[in-house]
């Protein structure tokens, strides 16, 4: 099936509370697969089109405040749309899923694949000082893992994670083992694990109120220095990337989800010639695996980045080895995706001392 | 006679909402925010909802709702309150769910949100405060400013050439299907303040009974916003606010 498919089966198959989404290319399978499988009628899961997807993301907002597991997905453009809610969900402190099918931009531009919203969804992407966990998946099997993995690390931290996926991985057709149904909680399952959820109050609590205001500073200050602890701890213990072929790698490909794939091909045919081609592949984008990039830039001569955009992940690579080797990029725009030998080209371009 | 001899439970005949907090309101003089707020708590404690009760709270002035209200809360954006209650009332369709907005915020950033929410049906009740004026922020024009009416913005009075009509947004939902109540109430006298008590019942009602969206607007005054007394806000409220937003129910196909 298709990576958008996978998505929404993943969805249901998490044990999912609701959906909320709104259409637009190249994602658009996911809420139209979702409205097919009809899952209220199976586990109860709730599924809106909404008019927006400010609204959409409003409605996580909300579905996340009593406790719900709760998504939405969306492409560049509509991602945009909901950075509002994204800044709301991170300051409320609530778990929520967020999926961005990546498009090419800026502005409308292209519906074709690309990963230039990786500023955006590495460095906060809406106001204030905030992180989403950003799962990177290759291939249409982690689109479906992806679903639960984002999920269960939102509710352990109570914060949004986003799958950042490309065009690629969304539209591309593979094999999928599709995890076990799980049941959806229920609301008495929800009051005992989410003890700060809107449930209505009942007479043993106070009440609980999901509010992002705060006006003394100094009780703010102690709210943001909260979230930068929580945001410090998942640097520590979240961490995911893979690597293929490094142990005797001269030099270093970094790549993230379906342009990976290909760099891993590229790897292949420059190891057929020689030439001892490496790659690590961060899953997680961030936290991004700053240490074993850094561990690695003491045994190869050189990196290359390479991305579907103008040079994004780069400086988080070349912050992690301290720009202690050489790091250069080959990214492609507007839609373009290169082949195994182009990015081969590339390499040896900024390294041609490794084709001698 | 003693005063302390009069000051005994047997004569009590008025006291604070079970569900008002002790909380000191930081509403102006003259506000009608206050007198909602208590018309609220005293409806879900009397149709015993307190349990089942999730208020989405605006931004503006009532922002801080929750720190009065004594029942779960979730603050929204500003404008999207529609939005967060649709989620609400549809995963917990056991709860009663009901929006707090301003002029602005459901007139103005949320129009959007809040004729989808209506046109949907939500199972939600919608207290809606018209005052004309934006007043957390400092008296800018609201989409529900009087023609000719000076605010920040509109220093010289409101031009429709310039600013374009004073929105009347209630007709507008209850033209829509999704509604089934859509109401104009007013709480400057004391039987106002009834017919606006009765008006939120019957809207938590509708919730509770998944009859569809209902509306109750509160037309008000903003004393500080319209630099005036309270009492000439609310003779001014009668002659002009009345005029253009008359006082009834506009819609009720739910009895």
């Amino acid at each position: 099936m298709k990576g958008n498919e996978a998505i929404a089966h993943a969805a249901i198959r998490y044990g999912a509370d609701g959906y909320f989404g709104y259409p637009i290319t190249p994602q658009s399978e996911v809420l139209e697969t979702l409205e097919e499988e009809m899952p209220w009628e199976t586990t109860g899961m709730v599924v809106l089109q909404a008019e927006s997807e400010i609204a959409a993301i409003n409605m996580v907002y909300g579905g996340a405040s009593c406790g719900k597991a709760v998504l939405t997905s969306s492409s560049s453009p509509g991602v945009s749309l909901k950075q509002e809610g994204i800044s709301y969900i991170a300051a409320g402190e609530l778990p929520a899923l967020i999926i961005n099918v990546m498009r090419g931009g800026p502005g409308l531009g292209t519906i074709q694949p690309s990963q230039a919203d990786y500023f955006q969804a590495t460095k906060g992407g809406g106001h204030g000082d905030y992180r989403l966990i950003t799962l990177a998946p290759s291939s249409v099997q982690e689109m479906a893992d992806f679903v639960f993995l984002g999920f269960d690390l939102a509710f352990k931290y109570r914060t949004p994670a986003i799958i950042l996926a490309d065009g690629i991985v969304g539209q591309m057709m593979e094999k999928v083992v599709l995890p076990e149904q799980r049941p959806r909680r229920t609301n008495e399952e929800i009051a005992r694990q989410c003890p700060w959820a809107v449930t209505g109050k009942p007479s043993f609590r106070g009440r609980n109120v999901v509010t992002t205001l705060e006006l003394e500073p100094a009780a703010m200050e102690v709210i943001n220095n909260r979230l930068q602890e929580k945001y410090r701890l998942i640097e520590e213990n979240e961490v995911r990337f893979s690597t293929y072929d490094i142990e005797d790698a001269d030099y270093l490909l970094v790549a993230f989800g379906s342009i990976a794939r290909i760099c891993q091909k590229a790897v292949e045919v420059a190891r057929s010639q020689g030439v001892k081609l490496g790659i690590l592949r961060p899953i997680t984008l961030w936290p991004f695996p700053s240490a074993e990039i850094e561990r690695i830039s003491a045994h190869v001569k050189g990196i290359l980045v390479v991305e579907l955009n103008a040079g994004q992940m780069i400086e988080d690579v070349r912050m992690a080895c301290h720009d202690s080797i050489p790091v250069y990029h080959y990214g492609r725009l507007g839609g373009i995706v290169p082949n195994p030998q182009e990015v081969l080209d590339a390499f040896f371009d900024r390294f041609p001392e490794a084709n001698s | 006679m003693d005063i302390n001899e009069i000051i005994k439970p047997e004569n009590k005949v008025y006291s604070r909402p079970k569900l008002m907090t002790e909380a000191t309101m930081h509403y102006c003089p003259g506000c009608s925010h206050g007198v909602v707020h208590k018309l609220i708590a005293e409806v879900v404690e009397e149709l015993e909802l307190e349990d089942k009760t999730v208020g989405i709270a605006p931004v503006g002035c009532a922002v801080f709702a929750y720190n009065y209200v004594d029942v779960d809360w979730i603050e929204a954006a500003h404008g999207r309150a529609p939005a967060i209650a649709t989620a609400v009332k549809r995963l917990r369709p056991d709860l009663m769910v009901f929006t707090y907005q301003g002029d602005g915020d459901l007139a103005a950033i949320g129009t959007c949100e809040t004729i989808h929410a209506a046109n949907r049906g939500e199972n939600i009740a919608i207290i809606f405060i018209n005052n004309g004026i934006y007043g957390m922020t400092g008296g800018q024009m609201a989409p529900t400013t009087l023609e000719g009416m000076k605010t920040s913005t509109t220093p010289y009075g409101r031009r429709t050439d310039l600013n374009g009509f004073p929105l009347k947004i209630s007709n507008i939902l209850a033209e829509l299907d999704g509604t089934c109540y859509v109401t104009r109430q007013a709480v400057h006298t004391p039987a106002c303040v009834r017919k606006t008590k009765n008006a939120i019942k019957k809207a938590f009602q509708n919730s509770m009974k998944g009859l569809g969206t209902s509306v109750v607007e509160v037309v008000s005054t903003c004393a500080s916003g319209w630099k005036m007394s309270p009492v000439n806000a609310n003779k001014w409220m009668e002659e002009n606010m009345f005029a253009k937003y008359p006082l009834g129910d506009l819609k009720n196909t739910a009895e």
